[in-house]
């Protein structure tokens, strides 16, 4: 197709911009994680890498005392990866199921559970918050693991996208797979799932990304600092940055903040074709 | 629906019991509790409560305060809405006609979907720091008097941006999925009739955008609502003085700092109520009027 030479140029001036605007927060956050504190204390925040990036970054990752409190960023991580796995794989495996039984199955009460099912994306976990604290209190889930991931895994968006997905899949599977004497369960681990692989990896790379990203339900369930996960641990550091009189510990908040973005960034760049088809196709 | 289903007693309800059994519990419980907490007057120390009817209503919907944050929680909302899926399209069609680098851009651009929104808040928060702050320092040295700390309109600012920063990745990508789904021949053919790139982008490129932008539009939209909670906890806080609390943000302040029990269920269950329209109005009214 034509393209005048001044297009070609604007179209990268504005694109360059664009990744610029993009880029340099966290790209400053680096560059600022590799000084002393006494010199970005002085001297501001920082465009260019200086010499203390090894010192700073295995103070946080190893001693717990960097993070101001009693867990290493590297235990962190470790809590992360739980909460983003499990949020992943619990949800993946259940809306699959949930899915399927409402594709393929006639049975009395399918309607009334689509329903309560669909209900869950009008009333995000944001809005009943408190009350839902609450419930978790009265299980004595308050934390753990299983409270922490649980009660995230209670909306039903991947269930609607398995749904649009099965619907697509084409009825002759199942009748082919009847006449051949397939049950229902036998259908599903044999046909449906091998058949979804992509669908389910495209699935699992988003949910790991929001599950490593959630705030504020792991905010008010954890207070035991063992279960920070590192997007809560950043909080708590930024938090104490100026206490005790002493100069703040920007150097390493910064680390930590890097450290944070670096998993779910090279998660969604490495994958990056299998997500963007899963995002794009989930949401039609 | 299927045309062809199995008629089973027992095994769909075993496939669907994990889910339902999980939305019961985290779900179907959690949110009948608010809308009977909202009914509820509790005394100053959580000892006793007694059944008020809808006097935490009328307290929430009279207090200037929640007023105040339900006012700013929609221009805040817009705002981040347009401002993001402005300049998100505007990078798309320019990232859809490149030819060389074009990975490289979309990698860039796409990549801080990633990020968490108190991530962004915290990096937000670092470059407008009094202390250190690069933005600080760039506004104040044009003569601006930026203080985002005492003043509420800069402070507005300030969340508005990083809002804006960490949505212009989820919005670049549809837009460019979108973009590459218009047939080369239908732009070929557009470029044969009209020399002006900006007057083929408005006539045919935008219409053909309209499902892609409506759909944005939703999502931006819940996205201002209950995502920013992130962000604003870790740079403004709400402040000046609850100047720049969301309703969500509230609910939160209200229920857990200020435990508030009754009027801050009476907040969830008014967001219920207002999301549920909001969804609604998605459903019955947008995918009508646009034009597949």
């Amino acid at each position: 197709m034509y393209q005048s030479k001044w297009r070609i140029f604007t179209n990268h001036t504005i694109l360059i911009l664009g990744s610029l605007f993009m880029i340099m927060p966290v790209w400053i956050a680096f560059a600022s994680s590799t000084h002393t504190r006494e010199f970005i204390f002085q001297n501001g925040l920082q465009f260019w890498p200086g010499g203390h990036m090894i010192e700073n970054y295995g103070a946080i990752l190893f001693d717990p005392s960097a993070t101001k409190g009693r867990v290493t960023a590297l235990e962190m991580l470790f809590n992360s990866m739980v909460l983003g796995l499990g949020f992943a794989i619990g949800k993946v495996i259940i809306s699959m199921m949930a899915a399927y039984a409402i594709v393929y199955f006639r049975f009395k009460l399918a309607v009334p559970l689509f329903w309560v099912i669909f209900s869950t994306l009008l009333l995000p976990l944001e809005v009943r918050i408190v009350p839902s604290y609450e419930v978790v209190a009265n299980l004595g889930l308050l934390n753990s693991y299983t409270g922490l991931i649980l009660p995230l895994i209670a909306s039903a968006t991947g269930t609607f996208f398995f749904r649009q997905f099965y619907r697509s899949v084409p009825d002759e599977l199942l009748e082919a797979a009847r006449l051949d004497g397939a049950g229902p369960i036998r259908f599903f681990i044999d046909i449906l799932v091998p058949l979804s692989v992509t669908m389910i990896a495209a699935i699992f790379i988003i949910m790991f990304v929001v599950g490593w990203n959630q705030y504020l339900w792991p905010l008010l369930m954890t207070t035991d600092d063992q279960l920070y996960t590192i997007v809560i641990g950043i909080k708590q550091v930024y938090n104490s940055l100026y206490e005790g009189g002493q100069i703040p510990q920007f150097p390493k908040a910064f680390a930590l903040t890097v450290m944070a973005t670096i998993p779910p960034v090279l998660v969604v760049v490495i994958f990056q074709r299998m997500f963007i088809k899963g995002l794009v196709e989930t949401e039609k | 629906m299927k045309r062809v289903q199995f008629e089973h007693s027992a095994v769909p309800y075993l496939f669907v019991a994990p889910q339902i059994l999980i939305i019961s519990i985290f779900f179907l419980w959690p949110a009948a509790q608010a809308v009977y907490q909202s009914f509820l007057l509790e005394d100053a120390f959580g000892m006793s409560s007694q059944f008020v009817w809808f006097r935490n209503f009328e307290d929430v919907l009279s207090s200037s305060s929640w007023t105040r944050s339900a006012v700013f929680t929609v221009v805040f909302s817009v705002l981040v809405a347009v401002i993001s899926i402005t300049l998100s399209l505007f990078l798309a069609v320019r990232a859809d006609e490149v030819i060389r680098g074009a990975k490289s851009y979309r990698t860039m651009l796409m990549w801080g979907y990633a990020i968490a929104p108190p991530v962004a808040g915290l990096l937000g928060n670092m470059m407008f720091n009094p202390l250190m702050g690069d933005l600080y320092k760039a506004f104040n040295s044009f003569g601006f008097e930026f203080n985002h700390i005492q003043n509420a309109n800069d402070a507005t600012f300030v969340v508005i941006l990083i809002a804006v920063w960490k949505q212009v990745s989820v919005n670049f990508i549809f837009f460019l999925s979108g973009l590459q789904g218009i047939p080369k021949s239908v732009q070929e053919a557009a470029t044969l009739d009209c020399k002006s790139a900006e007057r083929r982008f408005w006539t045919i490129t935008f219409p053909l955008l309209a499902p892609t932008t409506f759909f944005l539009l939703v999502i931006n939209l819940t996205y201002a609502f209950f995502e920013t909670f992130g962000i604003i906890d870790v740079s403004t806080k709400g402040s000046p003085g609850g100047a720049t609390a969301t309703l969500v943000y509230k609910v939160y302040v209200d229920g857990f700092i200020g435990a508030d029990l009754g009027g801050s269920s009476a907040q969830s269950v008014l967001l219920m109520i207002m999301v549920s329209v909001l969804t609604v109005f998605q459903f019955r009214f947008i995918e009508r009027k646009v034009h597949y």
